[in-house]
């Protein structure tokens, strides 16, 4: 049962105000996103429906802890066919940055974090890749990770990370 | 046409043969591609993490277009997505381009001036290049290969960005592009579906079991090869093929293969020098079709 004391009335103006999730008080709650959720096709654990009716309630802690929220897979299907333009997948989104912001953050995503500071990029690159390229007449490609670096620094993001910063180069000798 | 080439994180590691013959495409075509080595992340992976860090990671590459003066080409639909959407709001909302800029500034000492565009490979061949135009560079007609075509999501969604370009709900510009090779474009009922990619970090049971109907559709349908435009599909399409199809069955085979490749072949070029031996799907009905062609060339 949920009890109406453990609600945050509050909670749905919080997504209202984060940047994709202004919309939210427009659902009125017809499904035609679960309908169209291809994640929803594979899971139950998954329905954009529900997280929003949830969201709407109050229920905070609940969805911000979940792992459901997570599984969006952002292919805007239902966004596109949203009949309130509850631009659901930005939705997703705004919920998903307020989770970050109370400490929930997957591990993956702290992964992620830690390899776009070191490399600028998700896929280091290895002497092995461009070695391969060369193979190919591919031209060589070089990581460029200190404006990236400064960017999660300046938004806040690189302190997500999982692990400590990669020792300089004169370090690791 | 001149633009700069941005490939992103996954192409230039595990899709060569994604890069080499959009590059050789691109050229016979008379598409200058020019390489930047200071491109980065597109910001795609942040968004969920940090809207504003993503954000400001697309807002990084569109000043590095904005510094060669040229407009972005890319390969990924995600990555298309994401500097599209980013392009577009910058471009438009003065204000947020300015507050955005004040964080740029100080992490990078550079500000976007609100002008750069992005361009998907397959937009650029059909609006830009022309259909008619590519019909003139068909040396080898695809007659008789039959491919089903895969709308990366990101391609044309959210469609509020991407101008009017195609229908998200009834994609026809990739069809298009197939046909314009002599082959022909298969219909088929899960089209549109999302291929998983953007849930594989995190779960990756559920990712790989959303492309399993797709790939199942397709080999009853009896077509050659999968045909797409981005890695991340090729991901779970074609590199986790085997794991999501091996409850099913532990001998499908279904190939992939990107756009460029296709159409490369239909100008005449080699399926060795569009990088043919880095799809790792292989089946004999392709490979005897592919060697026919070879074999029917002047």
């Amino acid at each position: 049962m949920i009890e109406s004391t453990q609600l945050d009335p509050n909670f749905k103006d919080e997504i209202a105000n984060e940047p994709g999730g202004e919309h939210i008080l427009s659902c009125f709650t017809c499904g035609t996103c679960t309908a169209s959720c291809p994640v929803r096709v594979v899971t139950d654990r998954y329905s954009p429906r529900k997280i929003i009716r949830m969201a709407l309630l109050g229920l905070k802690e609940e969805v911000l802890s979940s792992d459901f929220i997570w599984l969006c897979s952002a292919c805007y299907s239902c966004h596109e066919r949203c009949p309130q333009d509850v631009r659901i997948t930005e939705l997703i989104n705004a919920i998903k940055n307020i989770a970050v912001r109370e400490g929930h953050v997957p591990p993956a995503f702290r992964v992620q974090v830690d390899l776009l500071r070191d490399h600028g990029r998700l896929i280091e690159i290895g002497d092995y890749d461009n070695e391969r390229r060369a193979e190919l007449g591919l031209p060589a490609i070089h990581e460029q990770p200190a404006e990236v670096a400064e960017i999660l620094k300046v938004s806040g993001t690189i302190a997500l990370g999982a692990a400590a910063p990669a020792p300089a180069e004169d370090d690791a000798k | 046409m001149r633009y700069a080439l941005y490939l992103g994180c996954t192409v230039p590691i595990r899709n060569m043969n994604y890069e080499l013959s959009a590059r050789k495409v691109a050229e016979r075509l008379g598409i200058e591609l020019v390489d930047s080595d200071q491109f980065g992340c597109c910001g795609y992976p942040m968004k969920g993490v940090n809207h504003r860090t993503a954000l400001l990671m697309a807002a990084r590459n569109l000043v590095v277009a904005q510094e060669m003066g040229l407009d972005i080409f890319t390969l990924c639909t995600a990555c298309t997505g994401t500097l599209t959407e980013a392009s577009v709001v910058l471009n438009e909302d003065e204000a947020l381009r300015q507050e955005v800029n004040e964080e740029l500034e100080k992490a990078t000492g550079k500000r976007y001036n609100g002008q750069v565009k992005v361009h998907h490979i397959a937009r650029v061949l059909y609006e830009d290049v022309g259909l008619a135009a590519l019909r003139d560079q068909i040396k080898v007609s695809l007659n008789g290969f039959r491919f089903g075509a895969h709308y990366g999501c990101h391609y044309l969604k959210p469609s509020e960005v991407f101008e009017g370009f195609d229908d998200p709900e009834a994609p026809h510009t990739l069809d298009e592009l197939i046909e314009v090779t002599g082959a022909e474009a298969v219909q088929y009922n899960t089209k549109l579906l999302c291929c998983g990619g953007g849930v594989l970090a995190v779960d990756e049971e559920v990712a790989l079991a959303m492309p399993q109907a797709k790939l199942q559709e397709l080999a009853q349908a009896g077509i050659d090869a999968l045909v797409l435009a981005c890695p991340f599909c090729d991901i779970m399409y074609e590199y986790n093929q085997r794991r999501v199809m091996r409850n099913v069955d532990p001998r499908f085979q279904l190939p992939v293969l990107f756009y460029s490749q296709v159409l490369g072949l239909a100008m005449g070029m080699s399926a060795e020098e569009l990088g043919f031996s880095l799809n790792r799907v292989k089946s004999k009905g392709l490979a005897t079709k592919l060697a026919a062609l070879e074999a029917a060339k002047p």
